[in-house]
């Protein structure tokens, strides 16, 4: 008993081990981020929380744009997850239900776009959007990414598996055409996988940072991560302001995880067993 | 009263294509997106790896020069071996980490949601962020990795001022953020392996770590295959960590220099967009490379068995 009882323990005591190095950089960003930068070049180091936090958010907010940046990367957020949502659940409820010419074959393109890298198309995509005159414009972030192979395949294997037939053959009993079954009835139905995919998506919006870089052209107009970035770059000797505004940046996504942290990682570790 | 399915030709004769516009109304968003912002961008950089332009001037075609110039470009080859050298400096003590962590955390009963979301953190966490807090750490003058070296006698190293520790630094980030995503796919494969193997296993007085080997293993390896193509396709692709670390130039003997690095100055910085799409084609290259021979190694050896 107390063998198995010893063991137990080496057990949780490797695995709070390993939480520790997952969650210390988010406390030395704290403690970085409320002391002076002083503090942060002395030796041996301070390991404890300071009480300058509110000095370094005023320093970060005098010196980048930081919450115009925000509003911008969640402007680009909410409306690429709102229009993956509804673009790719349509889709995925079309693939998965019903049949129709030439039906296979469009979804072994699907299939196949998901092999191609960004960088493949990032170049005459600029050309592209300075045609459109989208260069510096919100509008390049969010609509190329309105509606994506990844959560078209994810959504309808979803749709597949819960929906029964008989439930559209119902509906249409009922009188619902094509779009009021998928509104009335997949839909409501789909609530998990909208959840992972929405926050799937939401996440990987927040974070971007390649594309922005290139397309918001205006220093004064861009996301989150470039303004972090060019913090960094221009104010780096600065530490205990520029770890602030990483904090900044990163609390609202770790909020918004925290949240809807199990379903999605139900959702995130699903498909790679299946398939 | 009849209704006719939605998913049949009420005549049963073939119906018109037209009769089915609901449907493909339904899928145009993705596919009319994917012709604009995807495929017709895609062809036009087949087109552009032959030509010279600088996004001003008239396009000319130059035939095969821009690869002629790419092989014989030393920061290219540079850039590939950075790549090549930071993926497996990163991958591999990634999915080991992973596995060690799936298959301890898989025998603890008690706060397995605690660990789990704890773990998946560092996943979701801005990439930007991140790249400054390790470059914090990795800092020569106040770096926490310094001051633990000095601690023990040991002189400080500049970190991020020579070739070595700029991998190692990139590395070290790239393997914080990507254990806990790994070891959260691998439970789930462990968890998918059926208990009576293990029952088997325990009668034939096989110990832990011969089930393992002979059992856990085994079984897990499409699971392992999935994590080892998505890293691969992942790791080839580093851009965020080396820019953000150690600037557009690759800092110190370009040693942070990757090939997205490189497709980057070279078309936004260098404005050279005919060169730009013969390194991006270069990049789909080495993907697909990569691709085939993981899928070689996985698919080898399950012929074997």
């Amino acid at each position: 008993m107390t063998r198995y009882r010893l063991r137990g323990l080496a057990l949780h005591a490797a695995l709070v081990l390993a939480l520790l190095v997952f969650m210390f950089p988010f406390a030395w960003t704290i403690i970085m981020a409320s002391n002076t930068t002083a503090d942060i070049y002395r030796f041996p180091p301070k390991f404890t929380f300071g009480g300058h936090f509110g000095d370094n958010v005023r320093h970060v907010l005098e010196n980048v744009a930081f919450f115009p940046s925000m509003a911008n990367t969640a402007t680009v957020a909410i409306s690429t997850t709102l229009l993956v949502l509804f673009f790719d659940s349509l889709a995925a409820f079309t693939f998965a239900k019903f049949r129709f010419p030439g039906r296979n074959a469009l979804f072994v393109i699907l299939l196949a776009t998901m092999l191609l890298p960004a960088q493949l198309a990032a170049v005459p995509q600029f050309q592209t959007m300075a045609i459109l005159g989208w260069v510096g414009s919100l509008k390049a972030l969010i609509i190329p990414g309105a509606a994506n192979a990844f959560g078209i395949f994810w959504m309808r294997q979803y749709f597949q598996n819960s929906i029964h037939d008989e439930l559209i053959e119902a509906a249409t009993l009922d009188g619902c055409g094509f779009f009021g079954t998928y509104w009335h009835v997949a839909l409501p139905s789909a609530r998990p996988a909208l959840a992972f995919l929405g926050i799937f998506t939401f996440v990987g919006s927040w974070n971007d940072y390649m594309w922005p870089l290139i397309v918001l052209t205006n220093p004064d107009h861009v996301t989150l991560q470039v303004a972090l970035s060019t913090l960094n770059r221009s104010h780096g000797v600065d530490y205990s302001m520029v770890m602030t505004g990483a904090l900044m940046a990163m609390i609202p996504l770790v909020i918004v995880f925290a949240i809807f942290a199990r379903q999605f990682i139900k959702g995130a570790t699903e498909g790679a067993v299946r398939g | 009263m009849r209704t006719a399915p939605l998913t049949r030709s009420s005549t049963g004769q073939r119906r018109r294509i037209w009769s089915y516009w609901r449907f493909y109304l339904a899928l145009s968003p993705f596919y009319v997106l994917f012709a604009v912002f995807g495929l017709y961008p895609m062809l036009s950089t087949i087109v552009l790896a032959f030509q010279r332009w600088d996004g001003l001037s008239a396009r000319r075609f130059t035939g095969l020069d821009n690869f002629a110039f790419l092989v014989k470009d030393p920061t290219f080859w540079q850039s590939l071996e950075n790549t090549v050298v930071l993926f497996l400096m990163s991958t591999v003590p990634t999915l080991v980490l992973a596995l060690l962590l799936a298959v301890m955390l898989q025998s603890a009963v008690r706060f397995t949601n605690v660990y789990r979301i704890a773990y998946f953190i560092p996943n979701v966490t801005s990439l930007v962020a991140m790249a400054i807090f390790f470059s914090s750490i990795f800092s020569t003058n106040f770096g926490l990795v310094n001051a633990a070296l000095r601690s023990l006698g040991i002189p400080q190293q500049d970190w991020l001022g020579q070739p070595w520790g700029i991998k190692i630094a990139i590395s070290t980030m790239i393997v914080w953020q990507w254990v806990g995503y790994n070891t959260l796919i691998y439970l789930a494969g462990l968890q998918a392996i059926p208990k009576d193997q293990y029952e088997a296993a325990k009668v034939d007085g096989a110990g832990a770590v011969r089930t393992f080997f002979s059992i856990t293993l085994p079984q897990l390896r499409p699971v392992v295959l999935f994590t080892v193509v998505m890293s691969t396709i992942g790791g080839l692709q580093t851009f965020t960590e080396p820019q953000v670390m150690v600037g557009n130039s690759g800092g110190t003997g370009q040693s942070g220099m990757t090939v997205v690095l490189f497709f980057y100055r070279a078309a936004f910085l260098d404005n050279d967009y005919g060169y730009a799409a013969a390194i991006a084609l270069s990049i789909f290259a080495l993907v697909l490379l990569f691709t085939a021979i993981n899928w070689r190694i996985f698919r080898g050896r399950s012929e074997d068995r």
